[in-house]
């Protein structure tokens, strides 16, 4: 079955369905990292997004099982490749990139340009979108809602925890990508992950730091985790924010946000510690960047491709946070050392 | 060598044993003491730069004058990408304002012109020249790793015997003691292991019974390895003892050491290439994967970048090990790192989660589960220098690797290096590909005459072609064709249904297996069987069998739709295949799919993958598009052929001839557009024109880019012999040719035509004929009497070409010759004329006069292939009446065939008399040599006469002697036969300069050859003429007080002549001391072994072997200079015997040239 990406600026493309053929609405952005669709397809950060991938071949070893994912189910709302291989090959692969999808719902389509699709976002940036098969539909901004609302843990009263340890980590989860919680946990702390919106302060809850996750969207629709930040901060616990986790700190702490023009989605974003030499290759998946950073606070990390900020650090208390992904999954594993710089701290 | 060290930088353990296939399996989990990247992350994160790297950061970057070694000619293991790199690292310092002296007898190089370096030696790359260099430049650095294996050796030679530290030169980017860590296995193995990476099980050895215990203990099948560092001679894989005997046996006849190692059967071969710079900073530009498994050499096999089957846990994890190497040798510049990867781990280890406490029962959710992902990975080469595989990734990526290699070397941090291709970004990230690319090694196996065409863990090809597409199919197709065989696809290219023993040819790895396989699906074969035979990835059979699919549809509908036309050039389908398929020609397909609107697109390589808008000029077509990334250059500028990838016959003189066109165009205000597909080449670097296509030069794709282009001219008379033979077919879709007219140049080259021309000129030429049977040619034989020369029409480098010297060989070669000749063109028989001399005449002309020549001579007498030939310029035994009607000859041809542009003539004189041989109306192989010898640039010359600017250029005559000398590469090709003939067999060619000839011949033959200082030498002269022709030259050496062994007759006709000489034995003796022997124990310094002219048997496989095939075959096995050539072995042993090394006289190029200019 052939269907069409619709973008808000009248563009038209037309493609073959591989994945589910049902009509979706959502923001059209593009990542670059050469590996790691299974890993992608499934972080929260990319709710609400229609994906598009400049690698061309996407499929090529199948799709493992559910303990690979970065969540529980496919996050985003449709995928644009190149040409998709439905002849995976490699010892892990349960199922087809193309059986995935439709298992899980998830249009997609196979349109050979992405190149061209990709200019396009990079010069007018991300823009709202529509996969049509079959049913016509409205296009939808994800932005308007609150997406960190939507993938967080729905379980609201449970806390769920693992890991063992003699210290205690929550984990604000804003739609966290389960390798934030296999890392921390790898480094022998005890994990307790809440929603988005809990008041953990208030619950009795005893913890010795507080991760704040990845997620998708506007850091400012999180107004509830900004609140919960305040309190963390006022009361000197140590914090470690990651991607959207580095928005809501710098909000919370008085800093501001903007959104960027189409962001940075791959796995060969350079960090540089400022002031020093030393840079990092990072994995990143964001809309939105720290603007004003807050009073107290110094810019810890820059991007040495456009300078944007990638990532926050107080001057004395043990507040910190990264724009990028430490945990990886996919990209590259250079900035794990974070997790261990964090933990020092507690 | 030195015989405790082992320049292979392969790994090994000392203690072999089962339980280090444990080592293999790593989790992806990182613990906090994890990768080197994050302890230094720590160390900086608290505060704590280091500060030894600190400190080399600012003393290095006072470096004002750099000497850089480059890799000398060009052979099998060692070619072209060293020109890149070492032009690319050139271009990197001298824009940091430091003065460069580049030594390197490679005189065909871009490498090797002022544009790069300030001063350039045309000198031996030896600890013994190099010392004399340093002495005399007084760099304050020097770079090593530019320059391959020839210059690390020698560097690190100069290194270990103190000379650099004497005076005070410092070597730049990677330590040395991190490059003698990597290339003592021994060592290294421990130090791999040591940080827990694991590397096969094996061990080292020096003889051959302890090579079988060790086998045993490790079980077979071993992979054994010879101490060598070239492309991994003498190693082989043995299945049982019998194979291992033989494979060490041979091992230890050229080194002291084997290394005896677990063969990981089917295991994948993965990549990555490495920068680092001096602040710790680590990043992977590139990593590939081998569609061939483990066991096929990386040079010889099809590889892909980026990787295609690797999942982000295991392309991440094998990335953070490879960056863990290279931060623990303390690399500063580029390194690359080989991996084997069992792509079904077998054995799992959790032991690294359970030491952390964790109990995994009680976690109940399986999503934040610890991964279990295993990995079964081995370390099994690493290269702490620029390498083949490294000039292939800076194409593969655009990331130029050796200019980023350069800048690190000299302190400057990644992300102070601007991003070449963006312009806007920086230099520390990796490269994220939005196309794959496919390189395919390009072998001439049936060049040589017994050579085994299976392919292994040693190489044995002699170039490489890269291709991108948006699909492996698209980029795969595009390789075969570019390699310029026969094949025009995976499909129809030498098997077919009749073919028999398919299976053998699948299982079995020869350069055809990929045109097996395709075979084999169109058989209805099953990929999941292939896979089981071969050890090839699923993934990529799959892809085949797509083509082979794709194809069948389009066989069977033979209707020509939208949807399949694009379908079909989608998988990389070609016009010509398409019109099989469908009954129609390739014009035809051509038409139908302009009309279709089916053209590919035009997209960059930005190495960001659209992210970034970029400013390159570096691009390649797809039919994945459906908008070009650039808008077309039009009549202002000029498409420039390159020479597709680099074989025997065709190599790095065309691209020199290539990059000189496009960068002497600048001077017309023309833009250069550069279409060429090998990632060996400066021609590629997308600096060198104002666009580069990274494509093939068959006419589909060079009339697809002039399509969108629309240029306003095609050069075809720089890049060899094949964008020559476009010029008709060009000329027929009205493409507009630079320089001579189409039709001249078909008048010049259908030998029929242009014999006309010279019988109606008056000019002499051997006696010949065209023959289209063996009677005919049998004929014309007897009425010329033998021996004749059999060839066909469009000849380069020799191609089934050959002397017969009765009916018998006749009947053996034309049949030959005919099959490889199209069929508009006949077969030429002609007499050969024996003790006849070659000259070269190279000449640029406008509207058939001529602006500037030049002539130069062969030393062998003719018979011996103009690419193998010794040549000295200006020429010395040449006639001034001799050259006055060499002129006056080729004056007639330029005026008739109308020239512009460049030509070369080929000249016979025999008693005085001048006959033409061959003409060519383009730029020759010699062109460079005779730039560089006479300063003029000939390519410039070129230019200005395509635009009719052209002004006569007189020469004058040199008060110096350039000799050019060939490289041959026999040492590589188990089963050769290393003899001189009309086929063309060299791989390579340096040059040197000097007072007179004999200084120049010595320093050319030094360069080219292992020359040792012993006195002793071993003459084998066949036939009573061979004998008397070299008495004079024989005597020199015994007064000389050379110790001359002698075979039988030789040995005789010494003795009567009271030579003093001792005898050695043929094999057929069958008496000690054996010449063998000698020859193996290396008690000579050379071997001149003569045949008879008489057509004697080159060793055939399986057919009878010769003394003298024994004897040449044990002397290139020993790396000792082999002469096999009367008239060059006496002006070697006259030189030899006149100069001592102090007579080599140490001066530039510059030095060399009139008024000391180097304006070229």
């Amino acid at each position: 079955m052939t269907g069409k990406l619709i973008l808000k600026d009248g563009t038209e493309i037309s493609g073959y369905s591989f994945g589910k053929e049902k009509s979706i609405a959502g923001e059209v952005v593009f990542a670059t990292g050469m590996v790691g669709y299974p890993e992608s397809l499934t972080d929260p950060s990319y709710a609400g997004q229609i994906l598009v991938m400049t690698y061309p071949l996407q499929g090529n070893y199948g799709v493992p099982s559910k303990e690979y994912w970065e969540s529980d189910k496919i996050q985003v709302s449709g995928l644009i490749v190149s040409s998709y291989i439905k002849t995976p090959s490699h010892h892990q692969s349960e199922r087809t990139l193309g059986d995935w999808l439709k298992d899980e719902g998830i249009p997609a389509l196979e349109i050979k340009d992405t190149r061209a699709l990709t200019q396009k976002l990079r010069t007018k940036g991300a823009m709202l979108g529509k996969i049509e098969l079959g049913e016509k539909i409205q296009f939808a901004d994800p932005n308007k809602e609150n997406l960190v609302a939507r993938v967080s843990t729905k379980k609201i009263f449970t806390i769920e925890s693992y890991g063992s340890g003699n210290k205690t980590i929550v984990l604000i989860d804003c739609g966290a990508k389960a390798n934030i919680a296999r890392e921390l946990s790898a480094r022998n702390v005890e994990v307790i992950i809440v929603p988005w919106d809990y008041d953990f302060l208030n619950a009795n809850i005893k913890f010795d730091g507080c991760v704040i996750s990845n997620g998708p969207g506007d850091p400012k629709m999180a107004n509830k985790t900004i609140a919960n930040v305040r309190k963390l901060l006022a009361k000197k616990i140590p914090t470690f924010g990651i991607c959207l986790g580095n928005q809501i700190l710098a909000l919370a702490a008085g800093g501001d946000t903007y959104k960027l023009k189409f962001g940075h989605r791959g796995q060969n974003q350079p960090a540089v510690i400022k002031g020093t030499d030393k840079c990092y290759l990072t994995t990143q998946n964001h809309g939105f960047a720290v603007g004003k950073i807050p009073k107290g606070f110094r810019e810890w990390f820059y991007n040495a491709n456009d300078n944007t900020n990638e990532g926050i650090i107080h001057g004395n208390l043990p507040f910190m946070s990264v724009q990028f992904h430490p945990e990886s999954r996919p990209g590259p594993l250079d900035t794990g050392w974070l997790f261990d710089e964090f933990l020092k701290k507690i | 060598m030195k015989s405790k060290k082992i320049g292979l930088s392969r790994l090994s353990q000392v203690q072999g044993g089962t339980e280090h296939w444990a080592d293999g399996v790593v989790h992806l989990r990182r613990g906090p003491s994890g990768g080197s990247n994050e302890e230094i992350g720590q160390k900086v994160a608290r505060g704590r730069a280091l500060p030894a790297d600190g400190r080399l950061a600012r003393k290095s970057y006072k470096i004002k004058k750099v000497l850089v070694l480059g890799s000398g000619a060009l052979k099998i293991g060692e070619a072209g990408e060293f020109d890149y790199s070492g032009s690319q690292g050139l271009k990197a310092l001298k824009e940091e304002g430091i003065k460069t002296v580049l030594v390197n007898p490679n005189i065909a190089t871009i490498q090797t012109s002022p544009l790069l370096a300030d001063e350039i030696y045309f000198l031996p790359v030896t600890p013994y020249f190099v010392e004399k260099i340093i002495a005399k430049e007084k760099p304050d650095g020097i770079l090593l790793s530019f320059g391959g294996q020839t210059a690390l050796n020698c560097g690190l030679e100069l290194y270990d015997k103190g000379i650099l530290k004497r005076y005070g030169v410092k070597v730049l980017g990677t330590p040395v003691s991190a490059i003698e860590l990597t290339e003592d296995r021994q060592k290294f193995a421990d130090h791999l292991r040591g940080m827990n990476v694991s590397v096969p099980p094996s061990e080292a050895c020096g003889t051959l019974e302890q090579a079988k215990a060790i086998a045993e203990k490790i079980s077979y099948p071993v992979m054994v390895r010879a101490a060598f560092t070239l492309g991994g001679q003498k190693s082989g894989v043995a299945y049982d003892e019998k194979q291992l005997i033989e494979i060490v046996s041979a091992a230890l006849a050229v080194s002291p050491q084997v290394l005896v190692e677990k063969y990981l059967h089917h295991f994948k071969e993965i990549e990555y290439e490495v920068v680092r710079d001096s602040a710790g900073n680590c990043v992977t530009v590139c990593n590939m994967e081998n569609m061939d498994p483990l066991g096929i050499h990386t040079g010889e096999s099809i590889v892909v970048a980026p990787s295609q089957t690797l999942t982000n846990d295991e392309y991440h994890a094998l990335r953070q090990i490879s960056i863990k190497i290279v931060q623990s040798l303390g690399i500063v510049g580029e390194c690359n790192v080989q991996f084997a990867l069992n792509p079904k781990p077998k054995n799992p280890n959790t032991d690294l989660m359970q030491s952390k406490g964790q109990n995994q029962e009680q976690i109940q959710n399986t999503k934040y589960k610890i991964l279990n992902t295993k990995i079964e990975y081995y370390v099994i080469e690493v290269n702490a220098r620029l390498s083949r595989s490294s000039a292939l990734a800076s194409k593969a990526t655009g990331y130029p690797l050796a200019y980023v290699a350069a800048k690190l070397a000299l302190g400057i941090t990644l992300n102070k290096v601007k991003n070449q291709v963006t312009k806007i970004t920086q230099s520390f990230f990796e490269p994220a590909l939005d196309y794959v690319a496919v390189k395919i090694p390009r072998w001439d196996l049936e060049k040589f005459s017994g050579a085994e065409e299976t392919i292994g863990s040693a190489m044995k090809s002699v170039g490489e072609v890269m291709a991108i597409g948006r699909s492996f199919e698209e980029a795969l197709q595009k390789a075969v064709r570019m390699l310029a065989s026969k094949a025009r696809g995976i499909s129809y290219a030498g098997f077919n249904t009749a073919t028999p023993d398919l299976e053998r040819w699948i299982k079995i790895p020869t350069p055809k297996r990929i045109f097996a396989l395709a075979e084999g699906f169109k058989r209805g074969m099953d990929a999941e069987k292939i896979h089981e035979m071969t050890g090839i990835d699923p993934w990529f059979l799959y892809r085949l069998k797509n083509i082979v699919e794709i194809e069948k549809e389009l066989g069977e509908k033979k209707k020509l739709d939208k949807e399949s036309l694009l379908k079909s050039k989608q998988a990389g389908i070609s016009d010509k295949i398409i019109g099989k398929l469908a009954g129609k020609t390739e014009a035809e397909v051509r038409y139908l799919r302009k009309k279709l609107k089916i053209t590919p697109s035009v997209f960059q390589i930005d190495t960001l993958a659209g992210e970034a808008p970029a400013k390159t000029n570096y691009l390649y077509l797809t039919y994945h598009g459906s908008h070009n990334d650039v808008k077309p250059l039009g009549k202002n500028s000029v498409m420039v052929l390159g020479s597709g990838p680099y074989h025997i016959g065709s190599s790095v003189e065309f691209d020199w001839s290539c990059v000189n066109t496009a960068l002497s165009l600048k001077k017309y205000r023309k833009k250069s557009i550069i279409v060429n597909c090998n990632p060996e080449t400066v021609s590629t670097d997308y600096d060198m024109s104002d666009r580069l296509y990274f494509e093939d030069l068959n006419l589909e794709t060079v009339l697809d880019i002039y399509d969108f282009e629309k240029s306003g001219g095609v050069a075809i008379s720089v890049g060899g012999q094949r964008p020559n033979n476009l010029a008709g077919k060009l000329h027929e879709n009205k493409v507009p040719i630079l320089g001579t007219a189409p039709e001249n140049i078909n008048r010049a080259e259908d030998r029929g035509k242009f014999s006309a021309l010279c019988d109606e000129l008056s000019i002499p030429q051997p006696e010949w004929a065209n023959c289209a049977s063996i009677a005919e040619a049998k004929t014309f034989a007897a009425k010329v009497d033998y021996p004749v020369l059999v060839r066909p029409s469009y000849v380069l480098s020799g191609s089934a070409m050959s002397v017969c010297f009765n009916d018998a060989d006749i009947e053996n070669f034309v049949e030959k010759a005919l099959g490889l000749t199209a069929k508009k063109y006949s077969v030429t028989v002609s007499k050969f004329m024996v003790n006849a001399k070659e000259i070269e005449y190279d000449a640029v002309a406008q509207d058939g006069v001529t602006l500037v020549y030049a002539i130069s001579e062969h030393l062998e007498n003719a018979g011996v292939h103009s690419g193998d030939a010794t040549i000295a310029y200006p020429t010395q035994k040449v006639f001034s009446s001799t050259e006055e009607e060499i002129k006056s000859t080729s004056r007639k041809l330029a005026k008739s065939l109308n020239i512009t542009g460049p030509y070369n003539i080929q000249f016979l004189v025999k008693e005085n008399k001048v006959y033409v041989i061959e003409i060519n109306l383009r730029a020759s192989r010699t062109l460079p040599f005779i730039s560089k010898a006479s300063g003029v640039n000939f390519a410039r010359l070129i230019v200005d006469s395509f635009y009719k600017k052209g002004s006569p250029v007189r020469l004058s005559y040199p008060d110096h002697v350039a000799v050019k000398s060939p490289q041959f590469s026999f040492a590589r090709l188990a089963g050769a036969d290393p003899v001189l003939k009309v086929e063309m067999s060299s791989t390579g060619e340096v040059a040197a300069f000097g007072a007179d000839l004999g200084e120049a011949l010595l320093k050319a033959i030094l360069a080219s050859n292992n020359l040792t200082e012993k006195k002793s030498a071993l003459l084998t002269l066949g036939g009573p003429v061979n004998k008397r022709r070299l008495f004079e030259a024989t005597k020199l050496l015994s007064d000389a007080g050379y110790k001359l062994y002698a075979t039988g007759a030789t040995y005789d006709f010494l003795k009567e002549r009271e030579i003093p000489a001792e005898i050695v034995y043929k094999l057929n003796d069958g008496k000690m001391p054996s010449v063998i022997d000698l020859i193996n124990e290396k008690k000579v310094a050379f071997v001149i072994n003569l045949s008879e002219q008489n057509g004697e048997k080159v060793k055939k496989v399986g057919g009878e072997v010769t003394d003298g095939y024994l004897i040449r075959r044990a002397a290139v096995d020993s790396h000792i200079p082999l002469f096999t050539d009367l008239q060059l072995a006496r002006s070697f042993i006259k030189a030899l015997t006149e100069k001592s090394l102090d007579d080599l006289e140490i001066k530039s190029w510059r030095e060399y040239m009139p008024k000391g200019k180097m304006d070229i």
